[in-house]
């Protein structure tokens, strides 16, 4: 007895300084070191990737982190861990750790000239990794996109349900919306198309580029009236109607896309142009970040937190609260309709029958699930969502059953989500860290 | 011009007479006292004056400009700051949050600021900080300024609902209960602060109040409100003698 309650503590003490250890190893390194590592990993892997995993007995790289090729062949897994180690874990720790001098004295350097050209770099870093990433296959230069577009969706219902503290369900109308506007658009004006004819406008590819934005913005717009036409009877008196309106809303135009034979009915829309490739959905993506962090960061959007903690003394304090709630709601709107534009064109499919219960499941659990109000929340939540699903997919069935558990933990051990409540401080992120500490 | 001025209000909930035929005219600078047995309709003729009711009947002006039946905060914005007699805080918004919000009507750099952090916004927001800080510093509560409100003590918690109050320049100032639920030492900082802001900012102050040393000692007219209604007015020491208010009010309460 004795012997063993005292062996134990000294064995998780040992293993708490090693813990300690790294992480004081490793409190040096800047983000610009993490992700300079991220990017020598993902360019070893387009190098060496092929070769490594032939060596480990697979056929190709694993597609996700290893976890679809264990899933699918539990014989694999000594391979796939090995491999993850030595492509992404191993480079990433050393060229982090063994740059941080050099990354710390660059970060300050960037952030002297301006915090702009600063987190200019750090996107291009990321822009660069996720580039290298996904220009090994389809599947994931498709995951990407999704997921950049899952990130948009998240946070803008965030901005109602997190930072408003109401519980809105019409996100996916929304996507709808400006899922179909922005098709619509660019199906009649630029595709040869068998129910909308030619083109109205015959226009060199590239220039598509240009034209993309209009569209977008366009669905996002659209999304926006109809966030009116469920924000006026929702919000002009208290009490939650919203919960109510927005669901009915969103099947309403699930039906009223269904029975519109013009748009496809419900076989839905094909044909988009292939304007929605990474650089344009990246761009969007980083854009809506940066614009609602700077929307909730400010003392005009701090009033959403007033009204959800307590929309009597806000209206006191000279916060007109129907204004506030109507801008924030329209606004949510209009970045789900932006994303649902993206979301047509990467695709270049869309059928009313995507934006269904199911998908307001999944939009909602990745907010719940990253954290209420919170921007870094609404990316981790997306990000780990997809993730997660595309990992799991291979177990098919039990994958709705994994899903849900770990969504009920989650509730249960962090009801407000995993980083609830924190303000995105890009200054603090991108800032160089001090020296690690001697031993 | 009386700062604010109240003609013939009276309000029913449903079948409930809570305020009748009341009026009210405050000064410039003064110090008013409103006080009254539980459940007289103290805290109702606050809740009408800035808006959160609509008087059933009556007139209510702010510097002589007409505000009866405008949005709180229209009320708010025009000039009438209130603090309430249970905190209405905003549980995850920081001190600093809380005091700046209060500004929201003053603030002019507009959506396109809000969404695009232009340079106007980057300088309204450091002046509405700066000004946030004086505030807190003059109801001491400067220190706290980066903490979630619900971890301050409660004295200071009433502090910082003074502070938000004040932020939005108000010419005048009701106070609900300011001492509600206060320890002695809270009690006597939160007279000087009002004391303080009354003299540095030179508002006119209208307060809720049970303590009656309080009331007397800061007010300098008083109306003893019974039932909805006014059964005396007058200064602090007409208001002790006067035999209505002993047999309605101070006789049964306590005279401390
Ligand atoms: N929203 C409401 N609906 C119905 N009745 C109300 C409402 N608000 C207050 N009352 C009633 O009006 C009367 C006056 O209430 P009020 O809160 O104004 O009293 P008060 O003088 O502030 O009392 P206290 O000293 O307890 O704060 C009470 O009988 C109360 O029950
Ligand atoms: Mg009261």
């Amino acid at each position: 007895m004795g012997v063993e309650s005292g062996a134990i503590p000294v064995k998780a003490g040992r293993m708490g300084s090693l813990v300690s250890k790294a992480r004081a190893w490793y409190s040096g390194v800047p983000l610009l070191g993490w992700l300079l590592g991220v990017l020598v990993a993902v360019a070893l892997e387009h190098i060496l990737g092929r070769r490594v995993a032939r060596a480990l007995g697979m056929s190709k790289e694993p597609v996700l982190f290893g976890f679809v090729t264990m899933l699918r062949d539990p014989a694999l897994l000594p391979s796939a861990v090995l491999y993850v180690l030595l492509i992404y874990l191993l480079p990433i720790a050393a060229v982090a750790r063994l740059t941080a001098q050099l990354t710390n004295r660059l970060a300050a350097t960037l952030l002297s000239l301006s915090s702009g050209v600063s987190s200019a770099v750090h996107l291009g870093l990321i822009y660069g990794a996720l580039h290298l990433w996904s220009d090994l296959s389809d599947y994931r230069l498709l995951l990407v996109r999704l997921t950049l577009i899952a990130i948009m969706v998240t946070l803008s219902l965030n901005l109602v349900n997190g930072y408003m503290g109401e519980f809105s369900c019409s996100h996916p109308g929304f996507m709808a919306l400006g899922a179909y506007t922005a098709s619509v658009f660019t199906v009649i004006l630029f595709v040869d198309d068998r129910v909308f004819g030619a083109p109205l406008l015959a226009l060199p590819p590239l220039l598509g580029q240009f034209v993309f934005p209009i569209a977008l913005i366009l669905g996002g717009v659209v999304a926006a009236l109809g966030a009116l036409l469920v924000a006026v009877p929702s919000f002009r008196t208290r009490g939650d109607y919203l919960a109510i309106v927005s669901l009915a809303f969103m099947f309403i135009v699930k039906s009223l896309i269904e029975n519109l034979e013009i748009v496809g009915g419900p076989r839905g829309l094909q044909g988009q142009p292939d304007w929605a490739n990474l650089p344009t959905v990246f761009l969007w993506a980083v854009a809506c970040i940066w614009i609602i962090n700077n929307f909730v960061r400010s003392t005009l959007g701090k009033a959403l937190n007033a009204v959800r903690d307590g929309e009597m003394a806000a209206n006191a304090m000279t916060v007109d609260t129907r204004r506030t709630k109507m801008v924030a709601f329209l606004f949510a709107a209009f970045w789900a309709g932006v994303a649902g534009g993206l979301f047509a064109h990467v695709l270049r499919y869309v059928n009313p029958g995507t934006f269904d219960l199911k998908k307001l499941a999944e939009v909602l659990a990745m907010v719940y699930l990253g954290g209420l109000n919170s921007v870094m929340g609404s990316i981790v939540g997306a990000v780990g969502f997809n993730l997660l699903s595309e990992a799991l997919r291979p177990l098919q069935i039990i994958k709705w059953m994994i899903i849900p558990v770990l969504l009920i933990l989650v509730m249960i051990f962090r009801p407000t989500g995993l980083i609830a409540f924190r303000e995105f401080d890009v200054q603090e992120l991108i800032r160089p860290k001090g020296e690690p500490q001697q031993h | 011009m009386p700062s604010l001025q109240v003609e013939g209000m009276t309000h029913y909930f449903g079948g409930l007479r809570a305020v009748h035929g009341y009026d009210l005219r405050v000064e410039p600078g003064q110090i008013r006292g409103l006080i009254g047995p539980n459940g007289a309709g103290k805290t109702t003729i606050f809740n009408l004056v800035t808006g959160r009711y609509t008087p059933t009947e009556g007139r209510i002006t702010l510097e002589g400009e007409e505000i009866t039946g405008l949005e709180p905060h229209k009320i708010a914005s025009k000039g009438l700051g209130r603090t309430y007699q249970n905190l209405r805080l905003w549980r995850h918004m920081t001190v600093l949050e809380h005091v700046k919000l209060a500004r929201y009507s003053k603030i002019g750099y507009g959506l396109v600021g809000a969404f695009f952090g232009t340079s106007r916004r980057h300088r309204e927001e450091a002046e509405i900080e700066e000004r946030a800080n004086t505030l807190l510093e003059l109801v001491g509560a400067r220190h706290f300024a980066d903490q979630v409100v619900t971890s301050l003590p409660y004295g200071a918690q009433r502090r910082v609902e003074l502070a938000r109050a004040l932020a939005t320049e108000p010419k005048i100032l009701l106070l609900d209960e300011p001492t509600a639920g206060m320890n002695l030492e809270e009690l006597v900082q939160m007279m000087d602060i009002v004391r303080r802001i009354h003299d540095e900012l030179g508002l006119a102050i209208f307060l809720i109040e049970h303590r009656m040393k309080i009331v007397m000692e800061l007010c300098d007219v008083i109306q003893t409100l019974v039932f909805g209604q006014v059964i005396a007015e007058g200064t602090p020491n007409e208001i002790q003698r006067n035999p209505a208010v002993i047999d309605a009010y101070l006789g049964k309460d306590v005279v401390t």
